[in-house]
């Protein structure tokens, strides 16, 4: 008999006033008892609406009966077999716009919990550890993959599954990408990201890190004598956006991206025993509503602010952040300041930010995006006192490989132009996928770009 | 991992390191710049390319002990290995349209060993070099003799006038375009203060002049933006639209403010590294 409570049975977490002073992760996840209780819950629908919500397609119903049977290693292969990187996906997919979006249980109660039951299996699976894959016999082809990435390791990942023999350049001086730099600790640690990255290399990927494309070496260079047979390109989204208000460029005034770098990947939390410093002051405000957004409040609150606040121009309904985050940020004290937007950042004589300048907003007519478009309130103009400034409201492709590669097609934004069921792009040979095509989105559909080209490379490559 | 081949002490504070790093070598320019990283806990710093070997597949920098990470960079020798040197970053500087020109290189300090691989390359396209170089004193003199080998005239000049020319490289700049020289375009490089004080003088003769940008930096590849600087006031990163700027539109007083934002961190991460058993390693 199914489980009927209407509630998704909630994951173990560390209590909000303890974990918004460390960079612990947040949720410990299911015990077995837990993920059975949770898998019961799964009605099994013939139809499987879940699966269709899946950028990658995990054969949700299947798994979740392998736990069910207590069949653990069962249910890791079996989601596996579509998805390179469960551990992660467990953690960060916006479950509530995919599969749980669909499921069945969701139009009376709340939806089965399929993204903790996915992260039970997986890190049981990867605590246990696994027998290392079986590697295909190497076919012969080249394949070079830009960026390592959700985006590029699963396209490596998928590729070397086929025996091609790919090479991943990543700029940094840590694979992984988003996942290293921008995710923090608390929501994905990194000794898991390494784990999956390893999983990557035992497939016989080789990462080679600290070659910059378009500086280091070019993608032409890659195809014409460094003898790739192709190309994928997951370079992500480089240039962080600014609002071009007054007063951006003072000191303490930080783009996500910096300051989630400093604190994620140069591991700033830890100076002085880290070399690399930050500052957060007493008061930090984060402009913006993603995920970005939310997880650079609630660093900025483990990094000992206290007051924390969320600046963002419409209302919560309209914030792009995984509800889970938002329901997180705001159990861990940070202060929700939604529908006002700013318009002037203030410093002292030293160029030290001291106050934002905001004006309230009301929502108008729905703009081009369908969400309301905000509007200024006139008159209602008020002062911030803050000492740091993070802005989070996105990123542009980042222009070097475009720069630098004759015959690459961008579009307006300098974004890639790729076929979105393929990854093809202008030049024969080369496919691009995430962030670097579609501007800043999510882990799960990198994944999905990166798996969808994969196929499409070696199809090229077997009718070459 | 990138080893060191060489290491040459150029007098108490500053260093060369030769590296293994053969994308580096392959396609440095000059005044394109490199991140380097000595181990786990290190922070990325990036550093101008003074030379490159491309047979050798090695690329040298030269470094100025100001701080915790160029102070322990000090305490490697030749065999020692860097955690992380990436490049080469930055847009290359442009010196093809100077040929049968007139340029001036200015540059003081630390700035002398990255104008070095400047005025060479001017005067291998074929441009007359005058170059205008500061120390402190006789004792700090590096690359006088390697200057002297690639310029037309070499004007040194000491803030103690231990040489005889006592004053800033403005002082003899401002004192040869007195007297009527005049340049198709000026290279600055150096400290922030000074590349502002050589822009105010050249912009009075309409002289087109050329930063190299040393801004703070981590992953040097257009990602993070805390390069960033407002050049004709609009905001550009250094590491890829840079080093170089017209040093007439860039708005210093914010650059300098800029860099001087972790004063107080750099001084406490300095602190932590100096023992005083070793006098130097943590």
């Amino acid at each position: 008999m199914p489980n009927m409570t209407l509630q998704k049975t909630p994951a173990r977490e560390q209590e909000p006033d303890i974990r918004n002073k460390n960079f612990n992760e947040v949720s410990q996840g299911y015990d077995e008892e837990l993920a059975l209780n949770e898998a019961a819950r799964c009605l099994n629908c013939k139809n499987m609406p879940c699966v269709s919500g899946c950028p990658v397609n995990v054969r949700i119903p299947e798994f979740i009966a392998k736990i069910a049977a207590h069949d653990y290693e069962g249910a890791y292969a079996i989601i596996k077999t579509t998805n390179s990187l469960p551990a992660i996906c467990g953690r960060v997919c916006p479950q509530e716009n995919q599969c749980e979006s669909k499921c069945v249980r969701g139009i009376k109660g709340e939806p089965v919990g399929i993204g903790r039951l996915e992260r039970f299996a997986a890190d049981r699976a990867m605590a246990k550890g696994s027998a290392p894959a079986a590697l295909p016999a190497p076919n012969g082809k080249r394949v070079a993959v830009i960026g390592s990435g959700p985006a590029g390791l699963t396209c490596a990942g998928d590729l070397a599954k086929l025996g091609y023999e790919v090479h991943i350049f990543e700029a940094l001086h840590t694979p992984g990408g988003v996942l290293v730099y921008g995710i923090p600790e608390f929501r994905l640690p990194k000794a898991l990201v390494r784990e999956e990255i390893r999983n990557v290399e035992a497939l016989g990927v080789k990462i080679e890190t600290n070659v910059v494309v378009g500086r280091s070496i070019s993608l032409d260079e890659l195809m014409e004598e460094e003898g790739f047979d192709a190309v994928f390109v997951g370079s992500g989204a480089g240039l962080p956006n600014f609002q071009k208000i007054p007063g951006e460029n003072l000191c303490g005034v930080y783009s996500a991206n910096e300051f989630l770098t400093r604190i994620n990947l140069m591991k700033a939390y830890k100076f002085p025993e880290t070399d690399t410093p930050i500052r957060v002051g007493r008061n930090a405000a984060v402009i913006g509503g993603g995920n970005v957004a939310m997880d650079a409040a609630r660093c900025a609150k483990r990094l000992g602010a206290e007051n924390v606040y969320i600046v963002y121009r419409r209302s919560e309904a309209e914030m792009p952040a995984r509800r889970e985050e938002v329901h997180h940020a705001k159990e861990e004290g940070i202060i929700f300041k939604v529908l006002n937007n700013p318009i002037r950042i203030n410093g002292d004589e030293n160029g030290y930010v001291t106050s934002m300048e905001c004006i309230e907003m009301e929502l108008g007519e729905p703009d081009a995006s369908g969400r309301r478009r905000p509007i200024a309130k006139e008159g209602s103009e008020f002062t911030l006192d803050v000492d740091t400034v993070i802005v989070a409201i996105g990123n542009s492709p980042n222009p070097l490989i475009k720069n630098t590669t004759p015959g690459l097609a961008v579009g307006r934004k300098g974004e890639i132009t790729a076929d979105p069921e393929t990854g093809a792009t202008s030049k024969p040979g080369v496919f691009a996928g995430g962030d670097a095509v579609t501007g800043a989105a999510t882990v799960i559909l990198a994944m999905g770009a990166g798996k969808k080209a994969a196929a499409a490379i070696d199809e090229y490559l077997k009718n070459k | 991992m990138y080893r060191i081949v060489r290491k040459e002490r150029l007098h108490d504070t500053v260093s060369l390191i030769e590296v293994e790093a053969p994308y580096v070598a392959r396609k440095a320019l000059p005044g394109q710049f490199i991140i380097l990283r000595i181990d786990e806990q290190g922070e990325r710093i990036p550093l101008t390319i003074a030379d490159y070997d491309r047979e050798r597949g090695t690329a040298t920098v030269i470094f100025q002990k100001v701080g915790a990470t160029t102070k322990r960079l000090d305490l490697l020798e030749e065999g020692d290995y860097l955690m992380d040197f990436a490049g080469p970053l930055g847009k290359a500087s442009e010196f093809e349209h100077l040929k049968g020109k007139r340029a001036a290189v200015v540059a003081g300090g630390l700035g002398v060993a990255i104008a070095y691989p400047q005025a060479k390359a001017l005067s291998a396209v074929g441009a007359k070099v005058d170059a205008f170089i500061g120390f402190r004193s006789t004792s700090l003199y590096i690359l006088t003799e390697e200057f002297k080998n690639a310029c037309d005239n070499l004007y040194i000049m000491t803030d103690d006038g231990s040489n005889g020319h006592k004053g800033f490289v403005t002082d003899a700049l401002a004192e040869q375009l007195k007297a009527g020289a005049r340049y198709d375009e000026v290279f600055v490089l150096g400290p922030m203060p000074m590349m502002r004080a050589v822009c105010s003088l050249t912009r009075e003769y309409g002289i087109k002049t050329t930063v190299s940008m040393n801004t703070i930096m981590i992953d040097g590849t257009g990602m993070c933006g805390g390069c960033r600087l407002t050049v004709n006031g609009e905001t550009k990163f250094a590491c890829v639209d840079g080093p170089d700027f017209d040093g007439h539109l860039v708005d210093f007083d914010e650059a300098i403010m800029r860099s001087r934002m972790y004063r107080a961190e750099e001084k406490l991460s300095d602190e932590k590294h100096f023992c005083h058993l070793t006098g130097g390693e943590r």
